[in-house]
């Protein structure tokens, strides 16, 4: 049992949470997830570690309501508790001075890219953050993004903030401009497909953190099985990060849809 | 002599009609009449051959014998004085291929052997239902703290005999539920979880911890326990890595792991309506493996609406892993065995959802290293069974959390720890390991000696700690 201490609507359908977890706030690192279960016939559902406090011995966890599970926690408020939280998952960023990094940041996948920004920030990179959306009101964590990074350029694809157009378009103006060493991103898997596709026209090694479906998040269940490669590799103990130019994008759509009917 | 003449006791089971749509308990257990009649068989051999079958070294003809006089609870004593979960055992050891293997009735007479594990089920049973659980007495405590990586058999045994030690034992696991393999994996036809309940509950009263949510080598760290004051810690994470063929189409959706299938269903529950959790019921379901895991999932789908249940095993029945009895039963449910048989590719339709499989065609060669006869693809031999959902369940790979985050112990390719096989303790001296991260996949009853063993060894080697300082 968890208690969250703080919870905050970054927009409608997103929900920050700060939630008690002394331990994992300890042992985490950059790109490490979490995963969360709800309620005694709850979903064991992964989250990504958005930030740590270690006075406070909390993480931070931002969630988007997308189906019934997500829904569960973000109806959670402030003093309630969380009925399992195991973690720290997965393998922690590779971080290094790669010269410039470029940040390709979606929707909610903004929120586990800060972490990874303000890594790649402190160990002298200059960081490009490049975050994009549907609309306006889903730009989140536009602040925080701004204090890790060098420069920050925002798409929308109604014009409504920024400049309008896709994050590929974004991303492609500074490749186009200036030399870019390294690419990370993180958002909906279609849209990791088509910065990955970019990338790989322009040779900028480029690093995805991939959100399949997961049961254990231990190497336990092979749910979250892509193919990376041609070689099949479990995105919780071998990942979440994968080289995007070897990644199977669209199996791994695919499989992303393994419940949906 | 009359005791011979009498007929081996048939275990009374469901109706495989009605069992085949519940999740109730197949076995029925055996009244004290036909226990006490079964036990009449028993010889009471001079050199009771049975025990050298059991890996713990039950005392057979002494359990049987308190049968027989009527004292189940003494019965259910003995058994305790070495096995740390007779219920569990009695319901899932491959008696046919352990103790009775080695009862007189089949080496001498040629007759079936004594029902040993029915018994033994009765006895742990009866003392259950009793209501007089004998709580075993435990040292006063002596404040060493000893940690152990994992709570499925192997953990618990040693906790067990730790805490009776006067030790100060927590239990670390990784998932939301305790029991590792029992509870994740055996589904609870065969092993219902009030059983493991119980014996968790058992510990708990003797004063073992438990911390669930807690994975060592993630959560907490070699260092951290080191750090926290933990004297000796035992690894019993087990072989939760499932094995993939890596044939094409096998990441089609509706192919999963058997591990992926079972957690599905045994830990999140997913076939009540209620559970969060989704899972596939699929109406034409493949299994693939000739393995207790294969049978389980197998039965499952069954109970889970298939209309056609099907075992895929490139070798023949003979050589099939599972319990004789799971195998009994899976028949008579109405599962379809295409033995002999072996996945090459699989299609799907346009969503991706597995459609159909292909299946080579095998036949038997010569024997391999493990003295079974090899399967040979039968050249062009090969024929395409339609499926909605396949279940992969062709054996588990050592948990490699533990090899890979810890310093000092010494791992084989195979990603086991090494261990002295008579003391279970591994090449850093505060660490021993034992069930199936040492043997690969194994059984329960190898995984609760292994834990007994470390327990015995790691006692020994902190008491000679203590006396040199
Ligand atoms: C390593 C990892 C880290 C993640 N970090 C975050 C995070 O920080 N914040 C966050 O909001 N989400 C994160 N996700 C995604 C999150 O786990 C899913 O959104 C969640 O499982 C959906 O569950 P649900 O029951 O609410 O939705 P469902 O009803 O299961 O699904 C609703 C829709 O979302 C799709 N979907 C299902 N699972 C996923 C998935 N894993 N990723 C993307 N789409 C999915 C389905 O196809 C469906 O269309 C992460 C996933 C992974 C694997
Ligand atoms: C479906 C199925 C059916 C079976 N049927 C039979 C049968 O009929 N008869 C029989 O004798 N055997 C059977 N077996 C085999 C038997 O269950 C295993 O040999 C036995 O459970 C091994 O015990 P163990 O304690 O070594 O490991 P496990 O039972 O696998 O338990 C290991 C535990 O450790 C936890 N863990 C792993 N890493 C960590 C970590 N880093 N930190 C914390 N916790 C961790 C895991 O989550 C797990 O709970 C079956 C196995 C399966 C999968
Ligand atoms: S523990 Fe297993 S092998 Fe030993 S006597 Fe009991 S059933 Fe037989
Ligand atoms: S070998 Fe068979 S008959 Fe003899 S003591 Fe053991 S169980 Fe009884
Ligand atoms: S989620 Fe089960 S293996 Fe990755
Ligand atoms: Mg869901």
């Amino acid at each position: 049992m968890n208690k969250i201490v703080s919870k905050e609507y970054l927009s409608d359908r997103v929900v920050k949470f700060e939630v008690e977890a002394p331990l994992i706030a300890k042992s985490r690192r950059a790109g490490h997830f979490v995963i969360v279960r709800v309620g005694k016939k709850g979903e064991r559902v992964p989250y990504t570690i958005a930030d740590a406090d270690l006075k406070k011995g909390t993480i931070t966890l931002v969630i988007q309501k997308v189906g019934k599970s997500s829904q569960k926690v973000c109806e959670l408020n402030t003093g309630d508790y969380i009925t399992d939280i195991v973690g720290p998952l997965g393998k922690a960023t590779h971080i290094e001075n790669f010269g410039t990094v470029v940040c390709a940041g979606g929707g909610v996948g903004i929120a586990p890219m800060l972490p990874i920004m303000k890594a790649m920030k402190e160990t002298g990179n200059k960081v490009i953050s490049v975050l994009g959306a549907r609309t306006k009101e889903l730009i989140i964590l536009e602040e925080q993004v701004r204090e890790h990074s060098d420069e920050v350029i925002i798409m929308t694809d109604d014009g409504s903030y920024g400049e309008k157009g896709l994050i590929t378009n974004g991303v492609e103006k500074v490749i186009l401009r200036e030399k870019v060493d390294m690419c990370v991103t993180i958002g909906p898997a279609i849209m990791m497909k088509f910065v990955s596709e970019l990338t790989k026209k322009y040779d900028v090694p480029t690093v995805a953190s991939l959100n399949t479906i997961m049961v254990d998040g231990t190497g336990m269940c092979g749910a979250c099985r892509v193919t990376v490669g041609g070689q099949t590799r479990f995105v919780c103990v071998d990942g979440p990060e994968f080289d995007a130019h070897q990644v199977d994008f669209n199996e791994m759509l695919m499989r992303l849809k393994a419940y949906d009917r | 002599k009359d005791r011979i003449a009498i007929p081996r006791v048939k275990m009374p089971e469901v109706d495989p009609a009605v069992r085949s749509r519940t999740y109730d308990e197949v076995n029925l257990g055996l009244t004290p009449e036909l226990a006490a009649n079964e036990s009449h068989r028993c010889l009471d051999c001079v050199d009771p051959t049975c025990i050298t079958g059991c890996p713990v070294e039950i005392n057979i003809p002494k359990f049987i014998k308190n049968i027989e006089r009527g004292e189940f609870l003494e019965a259910a004593k003995t058994l305790k004085e070495t096995s740390a979960l007779p219920a569990v055992c009695g319901r899932v050891c491959p008696q046919e291929r352990q103790c009775e293997s080695q009862c007189f009735y089949t080496l001498k007479l040629k007759k079936e052997p004594v029902a040993i594990g029915h018994l033994e089920r009765f006895a742990a049973d009866y003392e259950r239902m009793s209501g007089n659980i004998s709580i075993p007495e435990t040292a006063p405590t002596n404040g060493i703290k000893i940690a152990v990586v994992g709570s499925g058999p192997a953990g618990l045994a040693f906790a067990g005999d730790m805490v009776k030690l006067g030790y100060d034992v927590t239990v670390f696991e990784a998932l939301h539920e305790l029991g590792g393999v029992l509870r994740y994996g055996i589904p609870e036809f065969r092993l219902p979880n009030e059983i493991v309940d119980i014996e968790i509950d058992g510990l708990k009263k003797m004063g073992v911890k438990f911390v669930t949510n807690c994975i060592v080598g993630k959560t907490i760290s070699q260092e951290d326990l080191k750090a926290e004051g933990f004297k000796g810690i035992f690894v019993g994470s087990g072989a939760g890595l499932p094995n993939f063929m890596n044939i094409p189409g096998e990441n089609l959706i509706g192919i999963m792991s058997c591990n992926e299938y079972l957690t599905r269903v045994n830990l999140m529950q997913a076939a009540d309506p209620d559970s969060d959790t989704p899972v596939y019921k699929g109406k034409k379901v493949a299994v693939v493996g000739g393995g207790n895991t294969a049978m389980d999932a197998v039965r499952t789908a069954r109970r889970l609406g298939a209309e056609r249940a099907m075992i895929v095993y490139r070798r023949s029945e003979e050589e099939m892993p599972a319990r004789v009895e799971e195998i009994k039963h899976a028949k008579e449910e109405g599962i379809e065995f295409y033995t002999l048989h072996n996945p090459i590719r699989y299609e799907g339709d346009e969503q991706g959802h597995v459609q159909r499989m292909l299946l080579q065609r095998m036949e038997l060669g010569a024997p391999d290293q493990s003295g079974r006869r090899r399967p040979v693809a039968i050249e062009g031999d090969t024929t395409w069974l339609e499926v909605d959902e396949v279940i992969v369940s062709v054996g588990v790979s050592p948990n490699p959390l533990i090899p890979q985050s810890f310093d000092g112990m010494e791992v084989t390719s195979w990603g086991t720890i090494v261990v002295n096989s008579d003391t279970m303790q591994t090449a850093d001296e505060m660490i021993f390991a034992g069930g199936d991260i040492v043997r690969g996949g194994a059984t329960v009853i190898l995984a609760m000696g292994d834990g007994r063993k470390a327990a015995k060894a790691m006692h020994q080697y902190l008491k000679g700690d203590q006396v040199e300082k």
